[in-house]
């Protein structure tokens, strides 16, 4: 037998192992199902609640007085119905208004609900009720105030000069198809790269592994490589699917997008590996995955844009990754910048990527 | 220290919080030897082979693998040594073929996936997933793995626990041309026809201490007597005291326990009569009498007074 011999060989075994993991993922129909085909269940549940909605109707509620006419006795009944006639007609012929007629106890009920976004108590003084939480509540009370102020006899100002923008590329679905892109490299990643190794190491298959002269960092790497070669899968399904059915075009170079994407998903697979770096169970890295990502779901501009929350939140907001991954996403597809103009983007993910890898390679237990 | 040694433990101690798992155990195991460490489940033994293997610090105590520690050597010993664990579950989703070219890649030489097929027969495998693999095929694959790099020593934790006689049969076969090779054979198991048929040697562990260590007839020479007389008493019948049996002629060794009479005996044929004049002497009816030649499992009753399966 040999007495001396070589070291263990570093690209075979990077090779096989990104080989066997992609195999096994690839043998795994449901896994293949939630990476490919949910996000684009989700992008076409999403696009369809909130497609561009060019000519709704304003939802306006009337207080039918009811009950103050009962009690009050038929003089005041009759002037109530005549308000809430005058009302209606105005709305009417202001146009863009569809009015709903609600009892007085249910006015909370129908604003909560959406059922309708103000209601008018008509009258000398009429009531407007609305939720200021709501921007279609606010602006649907702006639209009834106007309406009524001109039936009763205000006059404009001036008349502007007015020019809607219904131009592709600047509608919802447009912002919304790159958050889900990138809400979708951070998910597939996370998850699918923290269970294979929390199953790995439950099967003691780590152990194994580092009885062997494997080079440890070689399977770590195995596991963000495979990450990337589904990633172009993934995300070409997700953009053809957005540009097919919705006509979501990417602007930029398709270049810049898929250097986004892969820096993107190389920081959430360094997460993933930080993540499940000592996690014994499939139960606790799921809790561990959850507190994770969900911060990212709600601060990151997903579905909102992230610039809603207060200032004081931003530093935090805007080093998230999931918050850089989503706003170069952006800019590439929506605004079409090139790479250069997203440095701040791409080294904020870099950092992330590269310090959790670093920090994953330290304290990853195999056994 | 010798060039004919292929692993030794001196005086290693392994704790895991307050339990002791390993006692200050020595150990050599020579080059081209198959050695057995035998006892029950909870002795020691997984624990002392993981140190071996690198997988395990000792908390006291030096292990030295090929001439080498671990500490200083771990990237140069890893190529040179087979391991397979009691616990590993290889990936179901992978074929044999797969798993064994993914093993392979690790190490810098070794036979080539025909060779490493042929030697565990799996050939016919070569395409099914693991996950449809029997219990001994999956076994064999385990091993076949371990031989991936040619290895000079090979690591097996309880390799045929849990298989079917035949699966165990062909498991031996391939571990027999591994040490024909001249391979080093480390082996746990507390199966004591797989030590008596496959170890040169065998050390005998109990409550992390080797408490017996030769060959497995040396072993059983060590209890005086070639063969055991059991005697199993009817039920509700009265114990004789051991002072009653064990001065019998032929008896070397006695034990009275649960309605079982068991004797060492150089000379059957005067033990039985006399036994059985004795059970009815002091009036113990029997149920049963059997005979048979002692083996590594009678070593461990009279070194330890229970039984390898007991734990």
């Amino acid at each position: 037998m040999a007495e001396s011999m070589g070291r263990a060989p570093f690209w075979p075994a990077l090779r096989e192992l990104t080989t066997a993991r992609m195999r096994e993922f690839l043998r795994e129909p449901e896994a293949v199902f939630w990476v490919f085909a949910f996000p684009v269940i989700m992008t076409c549940a999403l696009g369809i609640a909130f497609r561009t909605r060019v000519d709704e109707p304003v939802l306006v509620g009337i207080e039918r007085a009811l009950g103050a006419a009962a009690v009050a006795g038929p003089s005041t009944g009759a002037a109530d119905d005549a308000a809430t006639e005058a009302a209606t007609e105005a709305l009417r012929r202001a146009g863009g208004f569809e009015v709903r007629l609600v009892a007085p106890g249910g006015v909370e009920r129908a604003l909560r609900d959406g059922v309708v976004q103000v209601v008018v108590t008509p009258g000398a003084v009429p009531i407007y009720r609305f939720d200021p939480a709501r921007a279609e509540s606010r602006l649907a009370r702006l639209a009834v105030d106007v309406a009524l102020q001109r039936a009763a006899g205000r006059a404009d100002a001036f008349e502007p000069r007015q020019d809607a923008v219904r131009a592709v590329g600047s509608r919802y679905i447009d912002w919304l198809v790159p958050g889900l892109l990138g809400m979708n490299i951070m998910g597939t990643g996370m998850w699918s790269t923290s269970f294979a190794i929390v199953t790995a190491r439950t099967r003691k298959l780590l152990k194994r592994l580092v009885a062997t002269p494997m080079p440890r960092s070689a399977y770590l790497l195995s596991l963000l490589g495979s990450r990337l070669a589904f990633l172009v899968g993934e995300a070409t399904v997700l953009v053809a699917f957005g540009w097919i059915a919705f006509g979501v075009a990417v602007h930029g170079s398709i270049v810049a997008l898929a250097v986004v994407s892969l820096l993107g998903a190389l920081a959430f697979g360094g997460i993933a590996l930080l993540v499940s770096s000592r996690a014994q169970t499939v139960e606790g890295v799921s809790g561990m995955l959850n507190l994770v990502m969900v911060p990212m779901w709600v601060f990151s501009g997903v579905f909102f844009s992230s610039a809603n929350f207060p200032d004081a939140l931003q530093p935090f907001v805007q080093a998230l990754p999931l918050t850089a991954l989503n706003d170069a996403l952006r800019a590439v597809m929506n605004d079409g910048e090139p790479l250069a103009a997203l440095w701040r983007e791409l080294a904020v993910l870099t950092v992330w990527g590269g310090a959790s890898f670093a920090l994953a390679l330290k304290l990853f237990r195999w056994t | 220290m010798s060039r004919d040694v292929a692993l030794e433990c001196r005086a290693v101690v392994k704790r895991y919080g307050s339990v002791l798992a390993v006692d200050g155990l020595d150990l050599v195991v020579a080059r081209g030897e198959c050695f057995g460490l035998l006892g029950p489940n909870g002795a020691g033994k997984t624990t002392t082979i993981e140190m071996l293997e690198g997988l395990l610090t000792p908390d006291a105590g030096v292990v030295e693998v090929l001439g080498r520690r671990w500490a200083d050597s771990a990237a140069d010993l890893r190529p040179r040594l087979g391991i397979q664990l009691q616990e590993t579950q290889l990936s179901e989703k992978l074929s044999v073929a797969e798993t064994l070219r993914l093993f392979r890649s690790f190490y810098p030489a070794g036979p080539s996936l025909h060779e490493l097929l042929a030697l565990v027969g799996l050939e016919s495998k070569s395409d099914a997933r693991v996950g449809k693999l029997s219990g001994g095929q999956k076994q064999r694959l385990s091993v076949a793995c371990a031989l991936a790099g040619a290895p000079d020593v090979l690591f097996l934790d309880e390799p045929t626990t849990g298989l079917d006689p035949q699966s165990r049969l062909q498991l031996w076969d391939v571990l027999t041309r591994f040490k024909a090779s001249g391979g080093t054979i480390l082996l746990t198991t507390h199966d004591m026809d797989e030590a008596s048929t496959l170890c040169d040697r065998v050390g005998v562990v109990d409550r992390g201490r080797l408490i017996a260590l030769g060959t497995p007839a040396e072993l059983i020479a060590s209890l005086g007597a070639a063969q055991v007389v059991e005697v199993r008493l009817a039920d509700g019948a009265v114990a004789p005291p051991v002072a009653a049996v064990e001065s019998l002629p032929g008896v070397r060794e006695a034990r009275v326990s649960d309605g079982l009479v068991t004797l060492g005996s150089t000379a059957i044929h005067e033990t039985i009569p006399a036994v059985l004049r004795a059970l009815a002497e002091t009036g113990s009816a029997v149920r049963d009498l059997t005979t048979h030649s002692a083996t590594l499992e009678d070593v461990f009753v009279a070194l330890t007074g229970r039984h390898l399966r007991d734990g």
